[in-house]
């Protein structure tokens, strides 16, 4: 048998690149068709508003806090070069909750709830607990992708607005307590800092960014095969999967926005 | 949801009589990729009996019944369960199909984040507006049904294999469907342990008049299914007893090879047959 030619390998590897972004946009649409009509698992969706909101809320407050304090360790090294010390809730505010706020929740939502979403679909795809549901007369899709990704939808926007008022506490405390600036002149300059724009961006990125994450931890869960080291393995690929494309959304949301916002 | 009959559907005549089959497969062909899995495969099941699909591993047997609830679709041929065209449906469309129907699955597939309560009652707590008193006494009843009305509030993790098992078949049945499948029902398990699986099979056929398609390659366990019958006692319980010779005629096997249908017949012609694979096959 000759070897495969390097051209057939290509084409190969685009028409599977092809397949799949056509099953992950069809999940999507069928996703967001489940949403608007019935049946609709309502208990669902609060269970996994639960799971995913509340449960996430530890790594979020961490990830927040620890982001807003070094970032007022670090902002304000180089604003002392300037003597613009008391400037730093300006750039923590600005950067918080534009930018890191929005992408530090959704790359912890990734990394847990994509990763969990894939692991819990996959097992039940090997174990043909997915096809049980399908032979039961339920549709997995509006059963299991849709309460997942509303949840997510809905969960993303708060938490990460959760992650940018526990991240201002966190650079007022370093303000206060390293750098020396007192609490009036931090606020102010948070307050300063920030153009309503800016809070319209910060709270619209998230629920984007909530949607790509639940889509890909489904759809890479559903695709599961090769038993529970192929469980593993989708649980690995949906959180790298996710963690790209969170920021890569990002990237042209931010520009989207900007034209749109600015 | 009623579904239509054969005849609301413009089938042939012979579907559309009285006792039309349930199933029904005409030339059905099905590859992956390179592998023919099935070659113009077609028989038919009656309502009420019993069809056993035999061979070897990868013959296709667990993709027939795959076939028959839609969750695969063939690439030529046409398929037709309960009245339906099921192999030109579509995914919504076969919902409906699939509430008339239940399947076993080979290692059960029951939720394990629910109890064998939630999961024997999910198709009527979730798909039904059954008022919760009127399923969870179903689920009590079928439960017993198989002996096992102590276990309903245990998640399936502390259930035996067997016991696993007899869950799956009540979920099957709690929403009493006219046809049930069963992939490779008793496989892995012990001798006893598959009588009694063996034993709910024949009991569902004969006294809840459930049409049975069964997979399996324990030959031991097709045999007690085709020649056993159930019935009840004075008492009310019921009791398996070998099947009278009218009864034994409603039971099929067939035997899968190379994706296509080797033989065809009853227990009997099955035992006494002398083509060369049929007598490996049963040695």
């Amino acid at each position: 048998m000759s070897a495969p030619r390097e051209g057939d390998w290509l084409t190969e590897t685009v028409k599977k690149g092809l397949l799949e972004l056509q099953q992950y946009l069809r999940l999507c649409f069928a996703a967001a068709r489940g949403s608007f009509s019935r049946p609709f698992y309502a208990r669902d969706v609060i269970e996994q508003i639960e799971i995913i909101g509340l449960g996430s809320l530890t790594v979020v407050v961490l990830t927040g806090f620890f982001t807003g304090a070094v970032l007022a360790l670090q902002s304000g090294m180089t604003l002392d070069q300037f003597g613009a010390r008391p400037f730093v809730g300006r750039l923590i505010s600005a950067s918080m909750i534009k930018e890191l706020g929005p992408v530090l929740t959704a790359l912890m939502l990734a990394g847990r709830v994509g990763s969990g979403i894939a692991a819990e679909l996959g097992s039940m795809v090997v174990t043909e607990q997915i096809s049980a549901l399908r032979a039961l007369g339920t549709d997995p899709i509006r059963k299991l992708v849709v309460p997942r990704v509303l949840a997510t939808f809905i969960m993303c926007p708060i938490l990460t607005v959760v992650a940018n008022t526990v991240g201002l506490i966190g650079g007022w405390l370093i303000a206060l307590t390293q750098l020396r600036v007192t609490s009036g002149v931090y606020w102010s300059a948070v307050v300063d800092g920030l153009f309503i724009q800016d809070v319209w961006m910060g709270i619209t990125k998230p629920f984007f960014l909530g949607v790509v994450i639940a889509t890909i931890g489904c759809h890479v869960g559903l695709n599961t095969s090769g038993g529970t080291q192929g469980v593993g393995r989708a649980t690995t690929n949906a959180v790298v999967a996710a963690s790209v494309v969170v920021l890569v959304v990002d990237f042209f949301l931010t520009r989207l926005l900007i034209s749109i916002l600015f | 949801m009623r579904h239509k009959s054969l005849a609301e559907f413009g089938v042939p005549v012979e579907l559309a009589e009285a006792h039309a089959p349930v199933v029904l497969f005409d030339k059905v062909c099905l590859s992956f990729d390179d592998k023919v899995v099935l070659k113009d495969v077609s028989f038919s099941v009656r309502a009420g009996h019993t069809k056993v699909f035999l061979g070897a591993s990868g013959a296709g047997k667990s993709t027939i019944l795959k076939l028959m609830l839609g969750l695969l679709a063939p690439d030529s041929g046409t398929i037709w369960v309960l009245g339906h065209r099921v192999d030109r449906m579509t995914e919504a469309q076969l919902m409906g199909v699939r509430h008339h129907m239940g399947m076993v699955f080979q290692e059960g597939a029951l939720f394990d984040s629910f109890t064998v309560g939630e999961n024997v009652g999910y198709k009527l707590y979730e798909e039904t507006s059954l008022p919760l008193a009127e399923v969870r006494s179903r689920v009590e009843a079928v439960l017993g049904f198989v002996g096992l009305s102590e276990h309903i509030d245990k998640a399936p993790s502390e259930l035996s294999g067997g016991q696993r098992r007899r869950v799956a078949i009540a979920r099957a049945m709690a929403a009493r469907p006219t046809l049930l499948l069963y992939d490779e029902p008793t496989t892995g398990l012990d001798p006893i342990t598959a009588t009694t699986i063996s034993e709910e099979i024949v009991k569902l056929r004969d006294l809840e008049s459930v049409t049975a398609v069964i997979v399996t390659h324990q030959l031991r366990d097709a045999f007690y299914i085709a020649e056993h019958s159930a019935r009840r006692t004075t008492s009310g319980t019921s009791e398996i007893v070998a099947a009278a010779k009218n009864k034994l005629g409603e039971a099929d096997f067939v035997m899968l090879k190379d994706g296509g249908i080797h033989f065809v017949g009853s227990a009997e012609e099955l035992r006494t047959s002398s083509d060369p694979y049929l007598t490996t096959f049963l040695s």
